[in-house]
């Protein structure tokens, strides 16, 4: 079963960040910068709509979200465009994107630390119904290709995976590992 | 760009509609035949549009970053989806929903295309629709298909075509309606989609119903063609029938629908619109697209000729079964409910009896309500579009419908059940008081994805909640009830000629740097189906605007006669008098480079990506003042205008126009006579032929204002002829500031 079109949510630790308009400034200057490999186009904010998207960076390649769906604030990479590879290259693909990202926010000085990751919470979905409807056949079909992942991601750690199993969402795992990890050491564990 | 687009095609095939099937399929192809550069821009352009496919902001390939102009370098390169329109690049899907009317798969479907193909948000528009943003266009088909699945239609969505039909979203449940239009507006919207006698306007063509004359749900008066329900006596029978009106519209001249006829039996409807559609079609102009909605052929031709020329149009037409074929079902149509009526659950928290207070309406069925389910800024999130999906099927036969006030009312909810819905609808976030009131704002995209926005309008309005949610959304009744409306642009999608408080975005220049602003428009009414139309009163800076409205509140609470509404009280202080407490607001303080910003942008504010200015060599700064000059002339038209002196309010206008002109005509010929010929004509040998005077997408519209009220000049100005008049001179005058700011623009680059 082949997958595309891959979101990694990583949740941010503790909510230190009320107020999602101070990002705005920082995705315009990654626009400035084009600071990622994908094109960056322009900023849907929307701060006013509880438990939404939140501030999205619109990409050509993919989106970039501080994303508090379900109010669980997290960053968000949302592959659009297809890739080639495994469904193991994809998911990897996705999370170093969405690592990348963390690890710049981590860094922005505009935003004083007030986005930090733990590294214990993470979601991986497909945003495809077509290619991987949300039934169990499909869940155990991929649960070997998430379990793969989240054992490189989270090396040398437990972790307990949760499936969404409302049949209208997407595909879709949330991953919590036993131990916490360094933006730094999620990136080195996936070695790309 | 999905890599599923071919598996939704595979999947669906077989199972859509025929003529929706038979629609996508040819557009399918008409996309792959321009991708190969087998189908002309400027065609796949028309066809796209008319499938609901719109261009977005930056679609030119060009974004100001806030410190210069990107050049968006796309993986297709130089290919267009139409003129100076990159085919990559991120554009909008709008999707017809007429009446309002969806049901809880309908609801599902949008959420999931929101999820799959957008960023995760389905917003309601002010005519009914839905828009999804950034989308890619090599997924529109597969959209289309999938909307198809759930019978919802994208054709003409936009272009020249007949728009969406919108409708009462109270019809059938109103307590004061005369009867449910509901039937009627269905069978007039399914008879002209894709109507032959639809296809040749020159510009678009929106018809809109309402159950009755006092309320605003309709909008009729602002409607190329408006229908609220009247009934006579017949024989001792009461007899249904539409009270008509035509040529209506808001844009940037907004015109008052004129009477028809104020009976048209419910068996006529559908032939007089068709009739209508072929005399709009003949006769409304084709080349000059700022001229070509109907209300300027009705202007031109006076409502008595136009309805001559309909109505012998309608003796020619062949009888087609549809024009009456559903009516004997429509008197008989209801909906009805799901579940028992009952009372309703007087106790509950405060934020409950708040909900209760503002968001909830009596039906003419006793025991039930209808609940507003209050969007801000008229966005939905996937999770809450499923959300409502479950209350309107548990508590409701599928009964839900949108609003143009960008909200949804959910029909036919038992009182017994409100507790229950409440807790159900707070738990997806949709339970915030407040609809229809102040706090409910209602804006266009404006300059976050609109190619026409001049400011942010979604920005203004999310600040302008903001602060009203410190004040815990409790004000004072009479400012509780106001209506605020934005647009970013003079184009009105945010409908701001009949908000209490209007605003519409325009650009100033303060000392060298291009200001956002907005132009204040007071004086509308949105009851009695937009009964009046509002004017500019001061151009303010956009970071002002929030003090504008606690000024202009606050001044009505204080000064307001008993029962006085926010119409009257603005008319009895008067122009004067407002545009003097406004005065000081009208000027960023000195210093403060915040102002050089939009809400919710923080780039440096430039136009600079949205059109290429020319150099003019220098820049005089009696421009300013010039223009500023004409400005308040046109101000002084309106005092006159309001003060019945038509013919002296015409003259002014006029005069404003060709000072404007003059200011611009003197940076590089600073002897120009004061001259109208002289004027006029070099206006258009400097800024017309050589297109600087050119808005990026209106063309040269303003400046055809001038001309037209130049060759007019001399002739006798009547009510109408001066007020649009007024309207114009203060969008030529708009225009003129950005002319301006555009060259200034170019010589500082």
């Amino acid at each position: 079963m082949e997958i595309q079109h891959v979101n990694v949510k990583l949740m941010v630790s503790g909510a230190t960040i009320a107020d999602l308009e101070p990002l705005i400034p920082v995705f315009h200057r990654w626009i400035q910068g084009q600071v990622f490999d994908e094109l960056l186009l322009d900023i849907a904010d929307y701060g006013h709509v509880p438990q939404g998207p939140g501030v999205v960076l619109i990409g050509y390649q993919a989106d970039y979200g501080v994303d508090d769906t379900r109010g669980e604030l997290g960053v968000r990479y949302n592959r659009k465009a297809p890739l080639n590879g495994t469904n193991q290259t994809r998911l990897k693909q996705a999370a170093c994107c969405a690592l990348k990202a963390c690890q710049r926010l981590e860094s922005e000085a505009a935003l004083d630390g007030k986005i930090r990751f733990d590294g214990r919470g993470v979601e991986v979905f497909v945003n495809d119904r077509i290619l991987a409807p949300n039934n169990e056949q499909n869940r155990k079909t991929l649960d070997p290709e998430f379990r793969s992942f989240f054992s490189t991601l989270f090396r040398g750690s437990d972790y307990a995976l949760a499936y969404d199993t409302d049949p209208r969402h997407l595909l879709g795992v949330t991953a919590k590992s036993s131990k916490a990890f360094s933006v730094a050491e999620l990136i080195a564990n996936l070695g790309v | 760009m999905k890599a599923s687009n071919a598996l939704w095609k595979e999947r669906l095939a077989g199972k859509l509609p025929e003529e929706l099937a038979r629609e996508v399929d040819i557009f399918d192809n008409e996309v792959t035949l321009r991708k190969q550069g087998k189908l002309d821009e400027r065609l796949f352009a028309e066809t796209r549009l008319r499938r609901g496919v719109y261009g977005q902001r930056y679609d030119n390939g060009q974004r100001h970053d806030g410190t210069k102009v990107q050049e968006m370098k796309y993986p297709s390169g130089d290919l267009t989806k139409g003129p100076v329109t990159m085919w990559d690049a991120p554009g909008m899907q709008r999707i017809k929903i007429p009446g309002g009317g969806l049901n809880a798969d309908q609801l599902e479907t949008l959420a999931e295309l929101a999820e799959e193909y957008s960023d995760g948000i389905a917003h309601v528009t002010t005519r009914q629709d839905f828009q999804l943003h950034y989308i890619h266009i090599e997924d529109t088909p597969t959209i289309m298909r999938r909307l198809a699945a759930a019978k919802i239609t994208t054709r003409e969505a936009c272009g020249n075509s007949v728009r969406n039909v919108t409708a009462c979203p109270y019809a059938g449940v109103c307590q004061d309606e005369v009867f449910d239009v509901t039937p009627y507006s269905r069978a007039l919207a399914k008879f002209l989609l894709g109507h032959p006698d639809c296809q040749n306007f020159g510009r678009k063509f929106k018809p809109a119903f309402s159950g009755c004359a006092q309320h605003a749900c309709g909008l009729t008066n602002l409607h190329d063609i408006g229908f609220i329900a009247v009934t006579r006596n017949e024989n001792g029978e009461e007899k249904r029938g539409f009270d008509v009106c035509v040529g209506g519209g808001l844009g940037a001249v907004p015109y008052m629908a004129k009477r028809f006829d104020s009976f048209v039996p419910v068996e006529e409807i559908l032939p007089l619109t068709q009739a209508v559609a072929r005399v709009f079609g003949r006769l409304g102009e084709k080349k000059n697209r700022s001229r070509a909605r109907i209300k300027f052929l009705i202007q031109d031709l006076g409502i008595e000729k136009f309805k001559e020329l309909v109505l012998e149009e309608r003796k020619t037409l062949t009888p087609d079964p549809r024009w009456t074929d559903y009516l004997k079902d429509a008197e008989e149509f209801t909906e009805s409910a799901l579940r028992p009526g009952g009372d309703i659950g007087a106790s509950g928290s405060e934020e409950y009896q708040r909900w209760l207070k503002t968001n909830l309406r009596p039906q003419k069925q006793a025991g039930y309500v209808t609940v507003t389910v209050a969007l801000p800024l008229g966005d939905a999130t996937a999770d809450q579009l499923r959300s409502l999906a479950d209350v309107v099927r548990k508590y409701t036969k599928e009964t839900v419908r949108t609003t143009v006030e960008q909200n949804f009312v959910i029909r036919w909810v038992s009182r017994k059940d409100l507790p229950e819905v409440y807790k159900e609808l707070r738990a997806a976030h949709l339970a915030a008081p407040g609809a229809g009131t102040i706090v409910d704002v209602v804006t266009c995209p404006g300059t976050d994805t609109c190619k026409l926005g001049i400011s942010s309008s979604r920005g203004l309005a999310a600040e302008l909640r903001r602060r009203m949610a410190e004040n815990n959304f409790q004000f004072d009744e009479a400012v509780e009830n106001l209506h605020i409306k934005i647009s970013g642009c003079f184009n009105s999608c945010g409908q701001h000629h009949v908000g209490d408080l209007g605003f519409y975005g325009v650009s100033r220049k303060v000392g060298g740097y291009a200001v956002p602003h907005f132009q204040v428009v007071l004086g509308g009414e949105w009851e009695h189906n937009a009964g009046s139309y509002g004017l500019p009163v001061a151009a303010i800076p956009s970071k002002n605007i929030p003090k504008v409205v606690t000024r202009l509140t606050g001044r009505y609470l204080e000064g307001r006669s008993k029962g006085e509404s926010f119409k009257d009280f603005i008319k009895r202080i008067g122009k004067v008098e407002l545009k003097n407490m406004l005065d000081d607001l009208a000027r960023p303080p000195a210093g403060d480079r915040s102002y050089f910003s939009d809400w919710g942008d923080p780039r440096e504010y430039s136009l600079e990506d949205m059109g290429v200015g020319e150099c003019a060599g220098e820049v005089v700064s009696s421009v300013e003042f010039d223009l500023a000059a004409a400005e308040r002339e046109v101000f002084e038209a309106q005092l006159a205008f309001e003060g019945g002196k038509v013919e002296q309010a015409g003259k002014m206008a006029y005069g404003a126009m060709l000072h404007g002109a003059k200011a611009l005509v003197k940076i590089s010929f600073p002897n120009v006579s004061e001259e109208a010929d002289q004027i006029v004509s070099e206006f258009r040998t400097r800024y017309y032929d050589t297109q600087k005077f050119f808005d990026p997408f209106a063309g040269g519209k303003f400046a055809q204002y001038l001309f037209d009220a130049h060759a007019k000049a001399g002739a006798p100005y009547t009510a109408d002829a001066s007020r649009y008049l007024i309207d114009e001179a203060q969008l030529f005058i708009d225009a003129a500031h950005s002319c301006y700011n555009k060259l200034g623009a170019s010589v500082s680059a």
